[in-house]
């Protein structure tokens, strides 16, 4: 049996899955319960498991992210929603001082099973402070995981398995693809590996890594380059700490021109990190300079300049024939 | 050891920020000598013993900061009673999260000392058992195990364990703002759990005046729909008797409670503080009529529940024990980079493999 459904109901599929099948999880967040979200993705989850596994809080990030990480103490597995990207930076130090150092405090002994939503991303015309990309500010934490889908199934998947994961999961959702079409997925999400990019086009002659809702502008820039004569092969990174190294240089030795695209700012991006592993390890079959087609060094702009800001299509394609002509 | 008055007149200048504090050492003696026979012989010795270690501990660290065998120390010379009155009040299966302050508290729950003071080494060896000791790992930034606490007693109500979480913070930590989300999220939830804030009057050199305008830390209890308690923090057998009612109320279900144990930091912040550039030496002085194991021994010995000469006996005792502690700490050796990187993550990535935590290379041929 199958079902097509948005990437939202996928989050929220999976969430059920994870309270059906493990009794100590629990649901955290601001109008999560009866509201089931912002965005819907607990619609109806507090109706099926009650108000003690879906829980409304105060609003309190630091407060309830802080809350979340005793729970996981006395054996409770908590899965947190953050209602926007930005709203993420009270509980900041609740993750970095705490969260991603709580199983090196026990030697190893004792993880904190824990999972942390993020909406996040621009291109849905939010307020400000509802349109950040704050990934790499995890990424850049040790202790933690850091992962984003960027489809249907790819979201219930890794939901499930940053669920089982054992210790914190920084789990980033596109939230501009939550609505984006219906896909496939099984009744049942399967935990796959939190760790491993996926080739979601093949493609010999360029190739193009992105997360989240980059992934779609990156399909669409290979569209456009196919009709040009190049052929893109478009990378989905899906882990983003750890980065999937064997893909990243298979890729890049296999390929030779690669262009990394993230909407978060470009300074100490992702991108940056990529290009560096790259350009340390196989430099040598690098055909071209790594390309990175961001975000901007400012905050996100206001709604009406953010396709200017947001990497479109046409960047990441003008980026690419820049290698391609190198 | 010092004798003292009996009513807390005598003690100025802390008695009027004593006031609507609980107290037992601070009853007329009469009074005070009933309150300690209705405790107990073996309980109020308990808590002398517990004192005892856990200020041997503290003077041994100082002593192994300065022969440089440990790193700066947060000393906590005259928390004593609070410390040792509240680990007493809670069962083994009750939680606590103590801070930098309450660093040996797990000594009180069965753990080996030369653990924490390992922490103060920079040894990894200095992380205790968590689950073992159901005490968290020493919390360095201020305020931030309050929510800890929170979630540990709410996610033990709700798999029906019935455990009550307690976390400490001083005077300082209640201008953050995680004590007030922790206290609202606690309040709201009904979930079991004590704040027991120490008013030492001071955050290394911020008084208590620069710190809040509230008269007693107690009061802002209210502003979350919680009782507030103040108790004598100079007093253990007041700090047991405040914390044992609050544990008694978290278990009831009637949900979390602020405890100001109201006292003085007789001591600098840490080994690294110099608190003759910002307080008067005086004052500290003139506080130190409140230090609590002399105050308790006193009370014990006029009650006639001990004896000076055996309460001197469990003060010599501990200090053995912490020295002979303080002489296994050089047998520890430093582990590798390799060995705690396996410490980060249950699967550890490829980034903190061997080759990455060494030498820059390039890649190998792929």
């Amino acid at each position: 049996m199958s079902t097509k459904v948005t990437m939202v109901e996928a989050v929220g599929r999976a969430l059920g899955q994870v309270l059906e099948e493990d009794p100590r999880a629990i649901l955290l967040g601001e109008d999560i319960g009866v509201n089931g979200g912002v965005f819907r993705a607990t619609a109806g989850l507090q109706e099926r498991f009650g108000p003690d596994r879906v829980v409304d809080t105060p609003l309190s990030e630091a407060g309830f992210v802080g809350a979340a990480i005793g729970m996981c103490l006395v054996g409770l597995h908590p899965i947190v929603e953050i209602q926007f990207d930005a709203f993420v930076y009270p509980a900041f130090e609740q993750l970095a001082s705490h969260a991603g150092r709580f199983r090196w405090r026990t030697n190893g002994a004792y993880g904190l099973p824990l999972v942390i939503r993020i909406p996040y991303g621009g291109g849905t015309k939010a307020p400000e402070l509802h349109s950040d990309s704050p990934e790499t500010l995890f990424s850049h934490t040790p202790g933690l995981r850091v992962v984003a889908p960027s489809d249907p199934l790819s979201a219930g998947e890794m939901l499930v398995a940053a669920a089982a994961c054992g210790d914190p999961v920084i789990y980033m959702e596109p939230k501009r693809l939550y609505r984006r079409g219906r896909a496939e997925v099984p009744d049942r999400f399967l935990a796959l590996s939190l760790d491993r990019a996926q080739v979601v086009r093949p493609g010999a002659d360029v190739a193009i890594l992105a997360h989240g809702a980059m992934v779609e502008v990156a399909l669409e820039a290979a569209e456009q380059l196919a009709a040009e004569g190049a052929s893109a092969r478009v990378v989905d990174l899906r882990s983003l700490y750890p980065l999937d190294r064997d893909t990243l240089l298979r890729t890049a030795t296999e390929v030779g021109r690669v262009v990394v695209v993230h909407e978060a700012p470009r300074h100490s991006g992702l991108a940056a990190e990529v290009a560096a592993i790259l350009q340390e390890e196989v430099a040598d079959h690098l055909l071209a300079p790594v390309l990175r087609v961001t975000g901007m060094d400012m905050p996100f702009p206001l709604f009406q300049l953010e396709d200017q800001a947001l990497p479109s299509a046409a960047r990441v394609v003008s980026a690419a024939r820049a290698t391609l002509e190198y | 050891m010092r004798e003292l008055g009996a009513a807390s007149d005598d003690l100025a200048p802390g008695a009027e920020l004593m006031e609507g504090a609980s107290t037992v050492l601070g009853l007329p003696t009469d009074r005070r000598r009933e309150a300690l026979a209705r405790m107990g012989r073996p309980l109020v010795l308990e808590l002398f013993a517990a004192m005892a270690r856990l200020r041997a501990f503290d003077e041994r660290a100082v002593i192994l900061q300065r022969q440089g065998v440990i790193g700066t120390y947060p000393t906590y010379f005259g928390e004593e009673a609070v410390q040792a009155g509240s680990v007493l009040a809670l069962e083994d299966r009750d939680w606590l999260f103590p801070t930098y302050r309450q660093n040996s508290v797990v000594v009180l729950r069965g753990c080996p000392p030369e653990v924490p003071l390992l922490l103060w080494r920079g040894n990894p060896a200095g992380w205790h058992d968590v689950q073992a000791l159901h005490t968290a790992p020493v919390c360095v930034p201020v305020a931030t195990n309050y929510p800890h606490a929170v979630g540990a007693a709410w996610g033990s109500r709700l798999l029906g364990a019935a455990s009550v979480a307690l976390a400490y913070g001083g005077d300082g930590s209640t201008s953050e703002g995680d004590f007030h989300e922790a206290c609202n999220l606690a309040a709201v939830a009904r979930a079991p759990v004590i704040f027991l804030v120490t008013n030492n009057q001071w955050a290394i050199s911020t008084p208590l005046r620069l710190q809040t305008r509230v008269e007693r830390i107690a009061d802002k209890a209210s502003a979350y729909g919680m009782p507030g308690v103040r108790v004598d923090g100079f007093d253990v057998f007041a700090c047991h008797l405040a914390v044992s009612e609050a544990a008694a109320r978290a278990r009831r279900g009637d949900g979390p409670t602020l405890v100001e144990a109201v006292g003085y930091r007789l001591g600098p912040h840490g080994t690294a503080d110099e608190p003759s550039l910002y307080r008067d030496p005086e004052s500290a002085r003139r506080w130190n009529a409140w230090e609590p194991i002399g105050r308790a021994g006193n009370a014990l010995v006029d009650a006639g529940l001990a004896s000076a000469d055996e309460l001197a006996k469990l003060g010599a005792d501990a200090a053995a024990e912490m020295r002979e502690a303080g002489d296994r700490l050089q047998d520890f050796p430093v582990p590798s980079l390799e060995e705690v990187a396996a410490h980060v993550y249950r699967d550890t990535p490829w980034t903190l493999g061997a080759e990455r935590l060494r030498e820059p290379t390039f890649g190998e041929e792929v």
